[in-house]
């Protein structure tokens, strides 16, 4: 019981993190039609300077702002020199144009930090383990993530539905020529949400960081969770990915937990845990292709 | 009759010279190269198969890749018994006879094919290019978890297929069978496009909401272009596995489908013909320049930027003046 329970955490923090890539890919994708491969490299970034800065300042919280900055600069530059030019295009191009910024940043991360992966220690202030109901100790660090990734969830809303810039952004989502038409400068406000999308992604991967290992192709892996997510969720929808997010964590992270053990039961221990394990990884794949024969837009078509 | 305009001029002379490549690399001892023209040739299949849905269907499949290593693996896995003679899932022979690992391997990628397609075409746009990719994925992983096929290592060969009256063992036969199956499939797919089924198929693409109208429902038209490509990924598949001798994941990677979406860009969309250009340029691309330098990704990935920001039509298009 504790078990599921110390499990049912992790896949919360999965979420989490699959949330906080999720958000930017689907803000982007909401209101400025790009489908954007390379956010998955923002993550890598955002891990491989968070290290780095950890590294020399001892500071992991130092770290996570430098890998801040860095994402909002690198924001505001793809955005000025290549995704600007591709909101009106095919999605055919926007892909191939983000491809080949993956292949560009995994080549310069490669450059920059060679091909061996690093690691990053748990901050000491949160290198401890809480006691869930009394029990077992869970990790102080996983906590703060899910915790982080609520507050997050709660800035984005309020954001969203109570400032002027999310009024825009909301308003640019369901009728961008009438944004612009009634005088407010679009680019600016395009350049920003990418650069935000950035950050939070960047965010992800520098937290990320102490529980995998930082190395190169990291986000490429979780990208394509994430689009699992924003499909489930319904493109475009904040509320939507941040639902399926959790799901898809909790399903991804029980799924590989419980079910060797599951077909272990009935069946010999190898062919079980072939089966099981089989099994778990294709679980969301799985369950992205049931919920899209009943609701093929996803289950949430609002913002 | 066919007409000797430029664009027919064009793919003749290419042809001549495909046939004639062998005998002169032979001759002036480089024959070394006849490998790398047959993974151009591979891989040109699989971009005319993919031109076929991006072109004429207006379908994005980001999953390719999908396709093309469960034909390797099919053809890898039968094979593999034929050789250790054990059963395949405990249920069947394999066999290293092509005359049964390519067909099985292309029958299974279309089943498959009818799956991924009976999911994904309930959709289109951005969702078809992140749900083929998903699904992609997923076979990714549900192969590489199976330990018995190698896993993460991949699966070595015993050799290349048996052909009877062919030895595909000598890369020079081998290379005319992949020029061959590349001709039929080129052939099957110009036929298709110029059949009633492929005006369907292009009329959906340009207003669906019309068509349906007109009383025409595109979906099984689709799902029947979408299935013959899945037919000719997986075959090259096959091809693939008996050119390397081995069966990577690599074959099943969403990078190679990213690729294969670069390959038909790169030949220009919706020419068919262009699926051969546009390997030829890659596969090219990457031979050069991986002889100067480790990080030869880093200026694909540059070219490929700058490519899709200045130009707007393929290479096929701009050597023979064609609009696609």
């Amino acid at each position: 019981m504790i078990l599921l329970l110390e499990q049912l955490f992790n896949g919360l923090q999965l979420g989490v993190t699959l949330f906080l890539l999720a958000s930017g890919l689907t803000l982007v994708f909401g209101i400025m039609g790009l489908i954007n491969l390379s956010h998955g490299s923002l993550y890598m970034v955002g891990a491989y300077i968070t290290a780095t800065v950890t590294q020399y300042s001892g500071s992991f919280f130092i770290g996570l702002c430098a890998a801040i900055v860095t994402a909002a600069i690198l924001g505001v530059i793809i955005e000025y020199l290549i995704m600007r030019h591709l909101y009106h295009r095919d999605h055919l191009y926007q892909v191939l144009a983000t491809f080949g910024l993956i292949l560009f940043f995994n080549e310069s991360v490669q450059m920059i930090w060679g091909s061996q992966p690093l690691y990053i220690n748990i901050p000491p202030s949160l290198d401890f383990t809480v006691k869930l109901f009394g029990q077992a100790g869970y990790p102080a660090y996983r906590l703060a993530i899910i915790a982080l990734g609520i507050f997050i969830l709660l800035i984005l809303y309020l954001f969203i539905f109570y400032s002027k810039i999310g009024m825009l952004t909301r308003a640019g989502s369901s009728n961008r020529e009438m944004v612009q038409a009634l005088g407010v400068n679009i680019n600016k406000l395009y350049t920003g949400i990418f650069a935000f999308g950035a950050v939070l992604s960047a965010l992800a991967g520098g937290l990320a960081g102490p529980i995998y290992a930082v190395e190169i192709g990291m986000g490429e892996s979780v990208l394509i969770l994430a689009f699992v997510v924003i499909v489930i969720g319904g493109i475009g929808s904040i509320k939507g990915s941040f639902i399926s997010a959790l799901v898809i964590g909790i399903v991804d992270t029980l799924g590989r937990a419980y079910l060797p053990q599951f077909f272990k039961t009935f069946m010999s221990a190898s062919d079980g845990a072939a089966v099981g394990g089989s099994l778990a990884s294709i679980a969301i794949y799985l369950l992205m292709a049931v919920i899209l024969v009943f609701k093929p837009k996803g289950l949430f078509t609002r913002l | 009759m066919i007409s000797l305009n430029r664009s027919n001029c064009v793919i003749i002379v290419t042809f001549i010279a495909l046939l004639a490549l062998p005998p002169v690399l032979a001759s002036i001892g480089e024959s070394y190269y006849i490998s790398i023209v047959t993974k151009i040739l591979i891989y040109a299949l699989v971009g005319v198969s993919l031109d076929l849905i991006i072109g004429q269907a207006g379908l994005v499949s980001f999953g390719h890749a999908a396709f093309f290593g469960m034909g390797a693996y099919v053809c890898g896995v039968l094979s593999h018994h034929g050789s250790n003679g054990l059963l395949v899932f405990y249920l069947f022979p394999g066999t290293s006879n092509a005359l049964l690992t390519w067909p099985i391997a292309v029958i299974v990628c279309m089943l498959l094919g009818l799956l991924v397609g009976i999911i994904s075409l309930r959709t289109a746009g951005v969702y078809f290019i992140m749900i083929t990719l998903a699904l992609a994925q997923m076979v990714y992983f549900l192969i590489i978890s199976i330990p018995q096929y190698g896993g993460e290592d991949g699966l070595g060969l015993y050799g290349r297929n048996e052909l009877a009256g062919v030895d595909l063992n000598d890369d020079t036969q081998f290379y005319y069978v992949c020029l061959l199956c590349l001709v039929f499939y080129l052939a099957g797919s110009i036929k298709l496009t110029r059949s009633s089924l492929g005006l369907i198929i292009k009329a959906a693409k340009f207003n669906q909401q019309r068509l349906v109208a007109l009383g025409i429902s595109p979906f099984k038209y689709q799902l029947l272009i979408f299935v013959f490509s899945a037919a000719g990924a997986g075959l090259a598949g096959a091809l693939m596995a008996n050119l390397t001798q081995y069966v990577s994941p690599d074959y099943l990677h969403w990078n190679l489908s990213g690729k294969f979406l670069i390959i038909v860009i790169l030949g220009g969309i919706g020419s068919l013909f262009g699926g051969f250009y546009g390997a030829l340029i890659l596969l090219g691309l990457e031979e050069v320049l991986s002889s100067y330098t480790d990080h030869w990704h880093f200026v694909v990935g540059v070219i490929l930027i700058i490519m899709v920001l200045t130009s707007r039509q393929g290479f096929y298009a701009s050597i023979t003046g064609k609009k696609t």
